[in-house]
């Protein structure tokens, strides 16, 4: 299948991404093609075949269970450190609730 | 001290010596870095510092008497999407530029366990999403062999790092063919272990069912050495499995004659370069005469491989990237007036073409709609083509081909078609959708000079006969 501008815009929103018009018109060329590309698989009668979500998992029996422990991991400041914007021991960002 | 033919274990026993100290060892190949970096960009930071730090940890160990630990004074560079506490970890992303990693990936505290020194930060394609390290937000780095070819990719930077003697070892990760292809490109071995065998705990997520962390070295017993140190369960990363870690250094050398080599039919026809077809040709022969039996193996649905690959893949970075919000660390947009466009403000100027294409690609094929006919549908195609792979391996103990389908390219030759970039993974990516072990050696070279590599697959948790066969392949001398 193939997709519209209008099409772009909604996928845009859900990914949290935005594109001026310019960038729409060079990326859904691409985007287009390899979709075409994936299309392929629909020539393939998949009925009945279970899908794989994980590889190993299933054909060996070495699972293991995390005993449920409190540990230290780590301290606030070093939680922090790499925050963009940080104050009075928090991350701080734009205002959520609108006026409106 | 000779770079060239400098290995692991020579290291150790010039250190137990005093022919060197690990500092003296260190500084040779910082020496390199600072020579060759400039020109082939391998490495996107590094610190002198911290790696003497860690050699005259291990030299004061030799001065006090102390037994030196397995990789003792083996300098390294690490792909920089694995984090080393202290050190930034960018991930080849304008996003994470500043970044300090606050702890150490399990993998890294083993190895320095181990003795190994880390010289710095390898090169990829922005959150290892390419087969060039031309989607890096830093810039490319080049083929040491020749400037104006990729070293392939993602993991490039750790390829070249080790092809031009800036480190002897690297690690890289492999999610669709990021280690082997560009070991394969630069001329060294690059191994991707079966799935679940090394812990990603530390690991910058890209595709969490197909993504493992993996050794590149000039030879295959380091590649064994690294592996078998960083192998195994760990409680960190729960899709490790507690599987046994065999001695993998200790099975090299074991005989091969017997053994049976599956040669993909349909991988006969897939668009391979006369030249690698040459190459690939007399490393069959070289098996042959090493007394293994070859034998034509059929993988149905092999040709969909690709596309089920990156609906999988895609649809997996879309989910891993989304905790790029601009919150708790990573860049921020300036757009601060709501939260809704800080997000996009930042996710605009964080993310490269490649990351954001594959953003959007992965939220179309996973939104309401069109999950069945694609995420689903692609699942169930793993399911069949991880069936032919079960069926192949009945009959054979390996299947061997080409690890890419061409030489190294040009720079910038792919870059304005990624389908056409996608489609130079197609022997690769076929690994990591079944979760098998596969290992690139290097057969001969074209008439310029371009390095040309060799797969070796095996089934889940076969790593030890997989390696013994490379080991084998490689100690018969080089290909030509």
């Amino acid at each position: 299948m193939k997709i519209n501008l209008a099409e772009v815009d909604h996928i845009a929103k859900l990914a949290n991404l935005s594109f001026t018009e310019e960038e729409k018109q060079k990326f859904i060329g691409p985007l287009n093609s390899i979709l075409e590309y994936v299309d392929q698989l629909n020539k393939l009668d998949t009925t009945g075949i279970q899908p794989t979500e994980q590889v190993v998992h299933t054909s060996k029996k070495n699972y293991s269970w995390n005993s449920d422990q409190v540990k230290s991991t780590f301290t606030q400041k070093q939680a922090l450190d790499n925050g963009p914007e940080v104050g009075s021991g928090h991350f701080k960002v734009p205002k959520v609730i609108s006026e409106k | 001290m000779k770079l060239d033919t400098l290995t692991s274990e020579k290291i150790k026993v010039f250190i137990e010596k005093g022919k060197a100290s690990s500092k003296e060892i260190c500084q040779i190949f910082l020496d390199q870095i600072e020579k060759s970096n400039f020109e082939i960009k391998a490495l996107l930071h590094f610190d002198p510092n911290f790696a003497f730090q860690q050699a005259e940890h291990i030299d004061r160990m030799q001065a006090e008497g102390k037994p030196l630990p397995d990789l003792a004074g083996l300098p390294m560079v690490i792909k920089d999407n694995i984090l080393i506490k202290g050190l930034r970890c960018t991930c080849g992303s304008k996003n994470l530029e500043n970044f300090v990693a606050p702890y150490n990936a399990t993998v890294i505290e083993k190895l320095e366990a181990a003795g190994a020194i880390f010289l710095g930060k390898a090169n990829l394609d922005e959150y290892a999403m390419g087969s060039s390290t031309e989607n890096s937000a830093y810039g490319p780095t080049v083929n040491p062999h020749q400037p104006d070819y990729v070293p392939g990719g993602s993991s490039g930077g750790s390829a070249a790092a080790v092809a031009a003697n800036m480190s002897l070892a690297a690690l890289g990760t492999d999610t669709g063919g990021s280690i082997r292809q560009p070991a394969a490109f630069c001329g060294v071995v690059g191994m991707k272990p079966t799935y679940s065998r090394v812990s990603r705990f530390g690991l910058v997520a890209f595709g969490s069912s197909l993504d493992q962390i993996g050794p590149l070295a000039n030879n295959v017993r380091d590649v064994a050495k690294i592996l078998k140190v960083i192998s195994g369960k760990d409680p960190r990363d729960a899709t490790s499995l507690d599987v046994e870690v065999p001695d993998y250094v200790a099975a090299l050398g074991r005989p091969i004659k017997g053994l049976k080599i599956g040669l993909p039919r349909q991988y006969q026809r897939s668009g391979v370069s006369e030249i690698v077809q040459m190459r690939i040709d007399s490393g069959l022969k070289r098996f042959r005469d090493l007394g293994c039996e070859m034998i034509e193996v059929d993988l149905p649905h092999i040709d969909y491989a690709i596309a089920t690959y990156y609906v999988i893949a895609m649809a997996e970075a879309s989910s891993n990237l989304a905790r790029y919000d601009g919150v708790r660390y990573g860049m921020r947009g300036t757009e601060e007036d709501d939260l809704t466009n800080m997000y996009l403000a930042t996710r605009d100027a964080g993310f490269g073409e490649e990351v954001k294409r594959r953003i959007m690609l992965g939220t179309f094929v996973l939104s309401s709609g069109y999950y069945d006919a694609y995420y689903l549908k692609a699942q169930k195609v793993r399911t069949l083509i991880k069936q032919d792979f079960e069926e192949a391996f009945r009959k054979v103990d390996f299947l061997v081909s080409p690890t890419s389908p061409t030489p190294p390219f040009r720079l910038g030759e792919k870059t304005n078609d990624p389908l056409e970039m996608y489609l130079s993974d197609i022997f690769t990516i076929a690994a990591n959708l079944v979760g098998i072990p596969g290992i690139s050696v290097p057969c001969g070279s074209t008439t310029d000079g371009l390095p040309i590599g060799m797969q070796i697959m095996g089934t889940h948790f076969d790593e030890e006969r997989v390696l013994n066969l490379a080991h084998a392949f490689e100690q018969s001398g080089e290909v030509s």
